[in-house]
């Protein structure tokens, strides 16, 4: 399929106070990335390696100090463009308290929508459907802030869905989450991607990262390995030189073949070693 | 020294048709130079105990004897509680708020009346056992640090005024693995160093494992049960019922002594397991 984002060559500068005089970051320092229309890319990387530069670069929410970023075709950094680009790439944040924008349930996820002048009655049925969809249907009245953070988070997500956008941006959505509320958001994910989303999530755990089509991991403002999951978490030295850990099963793997287990190489999930595991008895 | 919760229960909103019991009959001794990991899923009162132990919440009933002193009395006052008890909230960060780093971490003991030279050296001592730098950032702002560098800078102001017993809510939350590793590795080194009672809320079931000596783990306002990591662990369905993982390792372990890998399943270093493995799949071979 056609790529939804193209990004060339990017650098993205920002300035902050140093200790005498305000200094330059070269946060992303020439960067390309094309996301292809369907796909499911995790980009993982430390705090300040230049992920969430990035995530917010292809959507225009920062525009780049050099270099280009299209989207569906258009420039992010044509003002004209600017609504079609939110809108074809919708963002979903860390921490869903900075992203509830009314006090109740319906009329945050019908704000988006309501700014795209759509008639109220689509809006109504599509507040319904992208609720169903997180599984907040139930809690259509209720009071947003009094939710916990997972059903907040999955009522943002609902907000960004009920825009119809063609791609999802999600940055580090489960950080500030509980395991459960994680495995929730993270079951979300999935489902949008097998709906046709293309979806780009940002993350630091590995295990969220292996079940994409596609894993990128920065580094120091640039990509440092790009590639499908099984190829990208065979190198270790480069993951821990990120300061990142490669999942568990990946490296229980190494440690078995280190101790003459025969094992295929494409392990990366617990599953999958298990089972080649109890095959081999 | 040493904590001990009597009969600790909780209501919310007591009268009121939302009344809500937080805490339920809880009861357990804490010894002086444990490490304790307190776990449970969210809501199940972790964090309402924690206000508690350092008397920012007062029980409906139960006592709380912290050397030899009933703090959930009324009378008791907080300051005497606060020199025994040191509280470190979730995202401590945000509560940082002084000009500087050296500022920030000596508000506490300057409360606690400490002369100017034993307040200097307090700090020094705090920033040094959390892994900063004393010189380096002693004069910088605190919110011109690092994401992970401000969160041991808030700890340090914690950390500086010498609690016997020091409890941190969640002190990896929304941490990359890198800086969640410094971080554990610090509380660590701070309870190594001063051999004093740490308690510590957490998700993350291999902190679990490779920290604590004694776990305390929460659900629906009850304390479910105490004991060491292996045992706490062993009991992987009724922790899987109320919403509760084992480490990762132990989960995958127990998965393979499901599909007829008949190995232990109670280990919590990889090596290990993986000996462990290597050495069923030989017997099995042998068979």
């Amino acid at each position: 399929m056609a790529d939804i984002i193209q990004a060339e060559n990017l650098i993205f500068d920002y300035s902050r106070p140093g200790s005498e005089e305000t200094e330059t970051v070269r946060a992303l320092d020439g960067v390309s990335l094309s996301i292809e229309e369907g796909s499911f890319t995790a980009i993982i990387g430390r705090n300040g390696s230049g992920k969430s530069t990035l995530a917010k670069n292809l959507n225009g929410l920062y525009l780049p100090s050099s270099g280009r970023v299209l989207v569906n075709g258009w420039d992010t950094a044509d003002d004209d463009r600017i609504w079609d680009i939110r809108q074809t790439c919708g963002m979903v944040f860390q921490n869903p308290d900075n992203q509830l924008v009314a006090s109740i349930v319906e009329d945050d996820v019908a704000f988006g929508p309501e700014n795209l002048g759509i008639p109220s009655a689509e809006i109504r049925a599509r507040v319904e459907r992208v609720l169903r969809q997180v599984g907040m249907a139930d809690y259509r009245e209720k009071t947003a802030h009094l939710l916990s953070g997972g059903q907040k988070q999955r009522v943002a997500i609902a907000g960004v869905i009920a825009m119809e956008p063609r791609c999802i941006l999600f940055d580090e959505p489960m950080a500030m989450l509980d395991p459960q509320g994680r495995a929730e958001i993270m079951e979300i994910i999935r489902a949008l991607h097998r709906a046709g989303h293309t979806v780009v999530l940002i993350t630091h755990f590995m295990d969220d990262a292996a079940g994409a089509d596609r894993v990128v991991l920065m580094d120091q403002s640039r990509i440092v390995l790009d590639g499908e999951p099984r190829e990208v978490f065979q190198e270790e030295e480069i993951i821990r030189a990120a300061m990142l850990e490669p999942p568990l099963a990946v490296r229980l793997a190494a440690r078995l073949r280190a101790r003459g287990v025969e094992l295929p190489p494409d392990i990366i999930t617990t599953e999958r070693l298990v089972d080649c595991l109890c095959r081999l008895r | 020294m040493s904590i001990e919760v009597r009969d600790l229960s909780h209501i919310y909103g007591q009268g009121t048709p939302d009344e809500q019991a937080a805490l339920q009959d809880i009861s357990f001794v804490l010894h002086g130079g444990e490490m304790v990991a307190l776990i449970g899923h969210t809501g199940s009162g972790k964090s309402t105990l924690v206000q508690h132990l350092n008397g920012l919440l007062k029980p409906n009933s139960g006592e709380i004897i912290v050397d030899g002193t009933d703090i959930a009395r009324p009378g008791v006052s907080m300051l005497d509680i606060r020199r025994h008890v040191g509280l470190v909230f979730q995202y401590p960060e945000y509560q940082l708020f002084e000009e500087t780093v050296a500022k920030d971490v000596a508000f506490g003991p300057k409360n606690l009346g400490l002369d100017a030279e034993e307040v200097d050296h307090r700090v020094r001592e705090a920033l040094t056992l959390v892994g900063l730098d004393y010189e380096a950032v002693k004069d910088r702002s605190p919110f011109d640090l690092s994401g992970g560098q401000k969160r041991k800078a808030a700890i340090a102001g914690v950390v500086a005024m010498r609690p016997d017993i020091l409890i941190l809510d969640e002190p990896t939350a929304g941490l990359d693995p890198g800086s969640h590793r410094e971080i554990m590795e610090m509380v660590k080194r701070i309870h190594d160093s001063t051999r004093n009672i740490t308690i510590f809320v957490t998700h993350d079931m291999n902190d679990v494992a490779a920290l604590a000596d004694k776990v305390l783990v929460m659900s629906r306002g009850r304390l479910l049960t105490v004991g060491s990591p292996t045992e706490v662990f062993s009991h992987r369905t009724q922790l899987s019922a109320v919403g509760l993982d084992v480490p990762p390792l132990m989960d995958l372990l127990g998965d393979l002594k499901e599909g007829g890998l008949p190995v232990r399943t109670e280990i919590f270093d990889l090596d290990e397991a993986a000996d462990e493995i290597c050495g069923a799949l030989k017997k099995q071979k042998e068979k």
